[in-house]
């Protein structure tokens, strides 16, 4: 499904990826993992167009897609969510989503039609799956931390995509509310046969939820594989899992 | 209780204006409803798409140039004259905005200064085709012979029937405008304003759509400029200069960017007070200063916002007060 085969990136001589591969594989589940400014957003930003590699590429479903423009990345299939909750905060909650939903299935330079008239059930189906439906009329920005997550979650789904990346998807949030988002999160890749790709800091939920993990430290990948085999392996252990108590 | 048409209401008001019988009055009027149109043009960037420029007087005065000079020199009709005053603004927005948008913020805003300028300067010096500093005077008025033979505004005056026809077609490009920004595009307009950054990762192409907004705002300036050319009596290269620029941003600002038809109420506005303070005292600039200094800063949403805002206010109070009144049944008598 996606490919990412040596990618560097330098900024102004600092190397924050260093030829850092990856493969996964259609449906699978899987997180890089690292300490603070391993270059996890900044692989993220690779990835989806952000950032273009100073060397390696990136292939989605075996088509190149190094250094391509984000909104033709979006349009082939990859969502993402950020790190810093990223959302349009001064439209409504159903605006937000059904903007999406607009623009990913290019009908954005329709005149003829109203846009609040256009994809209303898709829009509501939606928002009821992320239970916020009773929010769907308030501006987006003066939602809660928690909501205004799930809000971009929603946005990125409104897109339709075959894989998912998601910066630190419980960032911020209650134990309560990431308990909630994990169980969401696992319940629709399942419904939509997603793939997901995602960082995060808290490990319970790597290990809860992750099938495969990719260990980034100081832009290079140090170890890859199952849980288990991550959590035996003795490098991750010294540089990142509790050994530094 | 039904909303008031208001969009009807102010047509309507705008049709009786010639029966007053005032040259004085079709004259203000004329000019409003033609500069109320390069207002809501640049809005669609300013308001909608949340790009500022600084060189929206380019397409009017590139459109002007057109239709004058189509109409003066080459004798063709009115109407495809100003649709190709409108075209030829648009072309000259889409080369323009090509590379507009590839900047951001002040140094979109300074691009659009530094195109506005050049046209300005073809303007200025090209003798043999704009007149350069002398202008183009005399641009003939559309035939409006045919509108003589009409019942009612038949007996009107020439420069009356000039208004109706520009009160028609500026209603139909307003029209078009509210049918822009309410379908899709518009839509996508807003989200790139709101968020340009998170617009692209639900496959918004941010530059596209960008430059399709300068391209539609530089179509409506040039028929704007088209029309005021004809109105004018003569086109000149202040039409495209810098504070030609200006006055369309200080209109949204003073009617309210934030509502659709704010510019439109800002160029009434403006016009007015430009008229009513000229006739007392030749400080027009600093009066107009002096005002906009105060709406900055007490009515940030402009006249328009202002107003829309009081509105609301009165209505969800309409709503609230029979909850709390101590003779309901009067009230409703009164309703």
């Amino acid at each position: 499904m996606l490919q990412v085969d040596g990618v560097r990136k330098t900024f102004d001589g600092f190397t924050a990826v260093d030829g850092v591969s990856l493969a996964i594989k259609r449906g699978e589940i899987a997180a890089v993992i690292g300490p603070n400014g391993a270059g996890k957003s900044t692989l993220f930003n690779l990835i989806t167009g952000h950032l273009r590699p100073d060397t390696g590429r990136v292939l989605l479903k075996d088509r190149d897609i190094t250094g391509a423009a984000p909104h033709r990345i979006c349009l082939m299939g990859m969502g993402r969510s950020f790190q810093r909750t990223n959302i349009f905060s001064k439209l409504s909650v159903f605006e937000n989503v059904q903007a999406a939903f607009i623009t990913h299935r290019r009908r954005g330079l329709n005149f003829w039609k109203l846009s609040s008239e256009l994809y209303r059930g898709e829009t509501e189906a939606l928002l009821g799956s992320l239970g916020l439906n009773d929010k769907a009329h308030a501006v987006s920005g003066a939602l809660s931390h928690g909501n205004q997550k799930q809000l971009e979650l929603g946005i990125a789904l409104a897109c339709d995509p075959e894989i998912l990346l998601l910066d630190e998807p419980t960032a911020g949030m209650s134990a309560a509310e990431t308990h909630e988002t994990i169980r969401l999160l696992e319940r629709i890749a399942k419904e939509r046969g997603l793939t997901l790709l995602f960082t995060e800091h808290d490990m319970e939920v790597v290990f809860s939820i992750a099938q495969r993990i990719s260990v980034l430290h100081q832009g290079r990948l140090i170890a890859e594989g199952t849980p288990a085999e991550v959590q035996a392996h003795a490098e991750v252990r010294r540089v990142y899992l509790g050994e530094r108590h | 209780m039904k909303r008031i048409p208001w969009t009807v209401v102010v047509f309507a008001a705008g049709l009786v204006v010639p029966f007053l019988g005032s040259r004085f009055y079709t004259f203000v009027a004329t000019d409003i409803v033609i500069v109320a149109l390069f207002a809501m043009s640049l809005n669609l960037l300013l308001g909608y798409a949340g790009l500022v420029s600084f060189g929206h007087a380019a397409y009017f005065g590139i459109g002007a140039y057109t239709c004058a000079l189509l109409m003066k020199s080459a004798g063709a009709p009115f109407l495809p004259s100003l649709l190709a005053g409108g075209l030829m603004s648009a072309a000259f927005a889409l080369v323009f905005g090509f590379f507009c948008v590839r900047l951001t913020r002040i140094y979109f805003a300074m691009l659009t200064l530094a195109f506005a300028q050049i046209v300005w300067a073809i303007c200025f010096k090209w003798n043999d085709v704009t007149g350069g500093e002398q202008g183009l005077p005399s641009v003939p008025y559309p035939e409006t012979g045919w509108m003589g033979a009409l019942p009612v505004i038949g007996d009107l005056r020439v420069a009356d029937h000039f208004y109706l026809i520009v009160l028609v077609i500026v209603a139909l490009c307003f029209a078009a405008l509210r049918r822009i920004v309410d379908s899709p595009f518009g839509r996508v307009l807003t989200v790139i304003r709101d968020n340009a950054e998170r617009a692209q990762f639900i496959g918004v192409n941010v530059r596209g759509y960008q430059l399709a907004a300068f391209v539609v705002a530089g179509f409506f300036a040039g028929i704007s400029g088209s029309l005021f050319g004809i109105f004018n009596r003569g086109v000149f290269p202040d039409f495209a200069y810098w504070t030609k620029s200006a006055e369309p941003l200080i209109m949204a600002i003073l009617g309210g960017m934030g509502a659709f038809w704010g510019p439109a109420v800002g160029a009434a506005a403006f016009i007015v007070l430009n008229q009513q303070i000229t006739s007392y005292t030749q400080y027009w600039p600093f009066t107009m200063g002096a005002v906009l200094i105060v709406l900055l800063f007490v009515f940030p949403g402009g006249i328009a916002g202002t107003l829309m805002s009081l509105a609301e206010r009165l209505r969800l109070r309409s709503i609230r007060e029979p909850l709390v009144a101590t003779e309901p049944g009067s009230r409703d008598a009164a309703g």
